[in-house]
């Protein structure tokens, strides 16, 4: 089974954001694996490992994604590829989607995974746009899989109930939380990792117009939400904190 | 010159932080009041191979360096000294003696199964007349036919309650200068006549295991001497210098836990309307703890690169440990302070950090040893 994972290196969901010249800053940053893309590594391992075959891991993105790539070798993918994205100007969901088809359009594949979303940009929207430019049917925020010979079962949790889908390979399917735990990659996962062969590409070693990527969207503004204030306790007898409570929501929160 | 760890070691790095914050930090509080050894904690240690980090991959071990081992140490102790100092004591004082001086089949025998932590390393050295002055054995063994009879007892021996078998100094005879000749004999912990007591009631390292070993004509096997007879004093030496990057990151990691906490503290606590962070007094306490931690970690890391490139790192060893340990101190000491009566509770951990922290002035050489050790390495 030719297991495909697309995956995209952010910050560490304990980092403080900070902004600078009106771009988010990543000077001192510790970066890891999107939690959802790790759930997505963990489940193609386990694919991997009950039907045999391979798992490939596929970024775009800077140098420094690379590390992110031998995390997942370290778990247990076998080989990897960044695409540089150097040349990528003004990239958006679009223009990810787009790279990544023209990578995987050279690859045999039987089942693609990504997480739902990456937590930096929170789109959800590169797995979905992936499986449409490849022509395969996708499903998103998967709680379970099942793969038996080219029938393909998930669960996924649709308010508080759980929804089973049956479809086939070949499939994109996007991982939400609940799908299973990430294991710990093992001293001698981490050892071997460099050892595992990782493919480097620049966007013009693929079959793409460089002015085709744009991106769609353009980003106005970035800035920081407003800090939050100090909460309020009211004090008194309960009448009175309740007519106080109303008297501030209308006036001071204006909500009422 | 390059400060950059290797992809391996950030990778070990992330992983340690994972493991500690994800296994070990849940329950480090209620282990440290229950006195609770955390054995689960170690088989997912040893699931994941990093029970024999630093050693060949020939012997089971992780293949990994000493500076991964430091970040480690590190790693593990920022939440939780104890499963440090055990995990610490265990790679540096029970695995390392056997790879350094054991035979090959004492390898494949006891390095092996240490390695995928089917035991827990310990060593034997300190006893109850013979501390700083390790040399001061009284443990001696005679040879009768092709075995050797052990009699004497050790004390403050980590590890023991969980190890298969134990690397012990003892007396095997005087030398032609009438000084006593050293040998580490290995013992196996269920020999007739060998006790192992847990009863010790520690100042903190509540959920590490310190123990007394007694020993009543306990008798070995004449081959299992650990390398070769007389070789003792100068194995434990070099012994000693290795596990002082491990006790150097363990406090290292303390400190940094310690300080972590404070500056997240230090963040939130608002008096005279302020928050206290903005009160130059903490800011200052906060910026010498951020300076020594620092430091602490450029001398662990630069101790245990020598050692990685295979050059000498005895002065460097002792300067890390010293360092890092007094930094240690003073760092908790601040954090609690900086936690005013809050600190003084143990729900705020810094409590747990401030006990544990003693230790590493005491262990594997007290800081007046190092200093000893520093000044003999400067020519004094
Ligand atoms: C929790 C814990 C775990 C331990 N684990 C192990 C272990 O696994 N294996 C093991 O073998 N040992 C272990 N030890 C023992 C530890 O290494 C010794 O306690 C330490 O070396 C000091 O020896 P001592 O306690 O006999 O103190 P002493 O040597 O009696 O020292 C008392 C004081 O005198 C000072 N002093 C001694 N000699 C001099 C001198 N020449 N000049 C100036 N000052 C001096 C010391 O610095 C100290 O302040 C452990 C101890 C503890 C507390």
């Amino acid at each position: 089974m030719n297991i495909l994972v697309c995956l995209k290196q952010t910050f560490d969901t304990e980092e403080r954001i900070t902004i600078e010249d009106g771009q988010i800053s990543d000077d001192g940053v510790e970066f890891v694996i999107n939690p959802y893309d790790e759930y997505a590594v963990e489940e193609a391992i386990r694919l991997r490992d009950e039907h045999g075959g391979e798992v490939t891991v596929i970024t775009v993105g800077p140098d420094r994604a690379e590390q992110a790539l031998r995390t997942a070798m370290a778990m247990g993918a076998d080989k990897g590829i960044i695409v540089d994205d150097e040349d990528l100007e003004d990239a958006d969901e679009y223009s990810i989607a787009k790279v990544l088809a023209a990578v995987i359009d050279d690859l045999e594949y039987d089942i693609i995974l990504g997480g739902y979303m990456a937590v930096d940009d929170g789109s959800a929207q590169v797995g979905p746009r992936l499986a449409e430019l490849l022509e395969i049917p996708h499903i998103s925020t998967i709680t379970k899989l099942t793969v038996d010979g080219d029938k393909v079962e998930v669960e996924k949790d649709v308010e508080g109930d759980t929804e089973t889908i049956e479809s086939k390979l070949p499939i994109l399917v996007t991982a939400q939380q609940g799908l299973n735990e990430p294991r710990y990659p093992s001293l001698p996962g981490i050892m071997k990792a460099k050892k595992k062969p990782l493919e480097q590409l620049d966007i013009d070693d693929l079959d793409l117009d460089e002015d085709e990527l744009e991106g769609k969207t353009k980003v106005l503004e970035t800035f920081l939400p407003p800090e939050k204030e100090a909460g309020k306790i009211l004090e008194g007898e309960l009448e009175d904190q309740v007519k106080e409570l109303v008297g501030l929501l209308r006036n001071e929160a204006k909500v009422i | 010159m390059n400060f950059d760890l290797t992809e391996e070691q950030q990778m070990v790095r992330k992983l340690m932080r994972d493991f500690a914050e994800g296994e070990v930090a849940p329950g480090a509080d209620e282990r440290d009041r229950t006195k609770t050894f955390p054995v689960e904690i170690f088989e997912k240690m040893a699931k994941l191979n990093l029970m024999g980090l630093p050693f060949p991959e020939e012997y089971g071990g992780g293949g990994g360096d000493s500076i991964s081992f430091a970040i480690a140490v590190e790693e593990l102790s920022r939440v939780c000294a104890s499963v440090g100092i055990t995990y610490s004591a265990h790679v540096s004082l029970g695995c390392a003696p056997f790879y350094l001086f054991g035979t090959e089949e004492q390898k494949q025998e006891y390095l092996v199964p240490l390695c995928q932590g089917k035991s827990l390393g310990a060593f034997g050295l300190t006893e109850p007349q013979a501390g700083s002055d390790a040399g001061g054995t009284r443990t001696h063994a005679v040879r009768e036919g092709d075995e050797w009879v052990i009699n004497g007892s050790k004390c403050f021996i980590t590890n023991a309650s969980y190890a298969k078998f134990v690397a012990l100094t003892t007396v095997t005879g005087r030398k032609e200068d009438g000084s006593p000749e050293i040998t580490a004999l290995i013992a196996p912990t269920d020999a007739e006549g060998f006790q192992v007591l847990d009863s010790y009631v520690k100042m903190g390292l509540h959920s590490s295991n310190t123990t007394e070993l007694v020993l009543e004509n306990v008798r070995v096997p004449a081959d299992h001497v650990l390398g070769k007879i007389g070789e003792g004093f100068k194995q434990f030496l070099i012994t000693l210098d290795g596990g002082r990057i491990g006790i150097g990151a363990m406090a290292l990691g303390i400190a940094q836990g310690a300080y972590e906490s404070a500056l997240r503290y230090a963040r939130e606590r608002v008096q005279f309307g302020r928050s206290i962070s903005k009160f130059q007094v903490i800011q200052h306490k906060l910026a010498d703890m951020a300076m020594q931690i620092e430091l602490a970690r450029n001398m662990v890391y630069k101790a245990a690169w020598l050692k990685d490139q295979g050059r000498k790192f005895t002065k460097e060893a002792s300067m890390a440990k010293l360092y890092a340990s007094e930094t240690a101190m003073r760092v908790c000491d601040q954090a609690v302070q900086i936690h005013g009566g809050y600190g003084y509770m143990h729900d705020y951990k810094v409590e747990r950090f401030f006990r544990d922290a003693k230790l590493t002035e005491i262990g594997e050489g007290t800081s007046e040893i190092q200093r000893m050790v520093i000044a003999r390495e400067i020519g004094c």
